[in-house]
């Protein structure tokens, strides 16, 4: 039977090492996806994860299984994010959405191999639109968002992670949708069937 | 029901979060606001647009630095291993019985303490001595005591006849 997380840091709290590797292996993929989305950068992404970890560690002796591990998890994550946004070491985050595209901040993703190259370009250029999007929210909306969004957590959780009551979140939450739904329009008002189809090999 | 009203639960409304009541709301609402049931609509395009970012993977190296960190943290002595967590409490408790512990002991005179009483006590035999002399009372003495001292160093060989005649103004 699968340990759960919280059996697993205790078992890293008692000294078991290969706990603390297995939380590595579950937690590390979500981590640096959020991070990156929040700071926009891959390399300053996997610093930061690394720290995360690295925090984990050291904390393990004083862990105790009062709230669920992902909240805490994250709760550090989101901390070390704003702090990194606030202290505008990651100047690009300011770029306006009108602003051409950097190619070297996107990440790698290799096409799906049934797309042609002008295809990629149009899904990568598209990816880089809600990117922008996202990036040009307010931190602590970009926050909800993205652990609304990408983690799938319950408003409870979320909450606890971000400091503030459920009540507060919604309205941050709305107000996030409400922004990338005008920064989004021109690709919310196009019809969803036209974009599956369009350029696609039949 | 205003539309303001429906915003603050409507992410939790297209979410499928909303409890039975809130939706029910909801919904009414919608039904005859268009501007809200597009605002919604839209909303919902947004969250599957938000859906098509792709993933990025974690690099190469990744878990083997995050180990070699792990691995550089130092590492805790032997007696800090000893001691329990909370370690301020505990150290606060080991303060506190430390103090109680050296309040308990019995005092001794200290040999330091002996030596400070005497040196007081002869001090004061001292003072009381000096007090009584009477060459302090003579305000002449003190005041003239360096001319004195110099005419008695000058004139040595007049010390007899000095002594003669004093003795003899002490005779009459």
């Amino acid at each position: 039977m699968a340990r759960t997380d919280v059996e697993l840091m205790l078992d890293v709290k008692a000294g078991d090492d290969s706990s603390f590797d297995f939380l590595l292996q579950k937690y590390r993929s979500p981590l640096i996806n959020f991070l990156h989305r929040m700071v926009r950068d891959t390399a300053t992404a996997e610093d930061l994860a690394q720290e995360v970890f690295l925090r984990v560690y050291r904390a393990r002796k004083q862990y105790t299984p009062s709230a669920k591990f992902t909240t805490w998890l994250f709760r550090i994550a989101t901390n070390l994010a704003l702090n990194s946004v606030r202290d505008n070491r990651y100047a690009k985050l300011a770029v306006p959405l009108d602003a051409p595209v950097d190619e070297d901040s996107a990440p790698m993703e290799l096409p799906a191999p049934v797309m042609r190259i002008d295809e990629h370009m149009i899904e990568r250029d598209r990816a880089e639109f809600i990117r922008r999007a996202i990036a040009s929210l307010p931190e602590k909306q970009r926050a909800a968002v993205l652990l609304h969004k990408y983690e799938e957590m319950d408003y409870g959780e979320i909450a606890k992670i971000l400091d503030c009551s459920e009540s507060a979140l919604k309205s941050l939450l709305f107000r996030a949708y409400e922004s990338l739904r005008v920064q989004l329009a021109p690709l919310v008002t196009q019809p969803v069937e036209q974009r599956a189809g369009e350029g696609r090999p039949s | 029901m205003k539309c303001e009203d429906v915003s603050k639960d409507l992410i939790a409304y297209l979410d499928g979060q909303a409890n039975s009541s809130d939706r029910r709301r909801i919904e009414e609402h919608l039904a005859g606001c268009p501007a809200c049931r597009s605002r919604a609509e839209e909303m919902r395009k947004v969250s599957v647009l938000l859906g098509e970012l792709p993933a990025i993977e974690p690099s190469f190296g990744f878990d083997a630095r995050v180990r070699q960190r792990v691995a550089a943290e130092p590492q805790r002595s032997w007696f800090w291993r000893l001691v329990p967590p909370p370690r301020p409490a505990f150290a606060m408790a080991l303060l506190v019985a430390l103090t109680v512990l050296v309040a308990k002991l019995p005092t001794h005179k200290t040999p330091a303490t002996t030596t400070t009483v005497a040196s007081a006590q002869q001090q004061e035999e001292d003072f009381n001595a000096i007090k009584n002399l009477g060459v302090l009372e003579n305000y002449d003495a003190l005041t003239k005591f360096d001319q004195m001292t110099e005419t008695a160093a000058a004139t040595p060989s007049a010390q007899p006849d000095g002594k003669a005649q004093q003795s003899d103004e002490s005779n009459d």
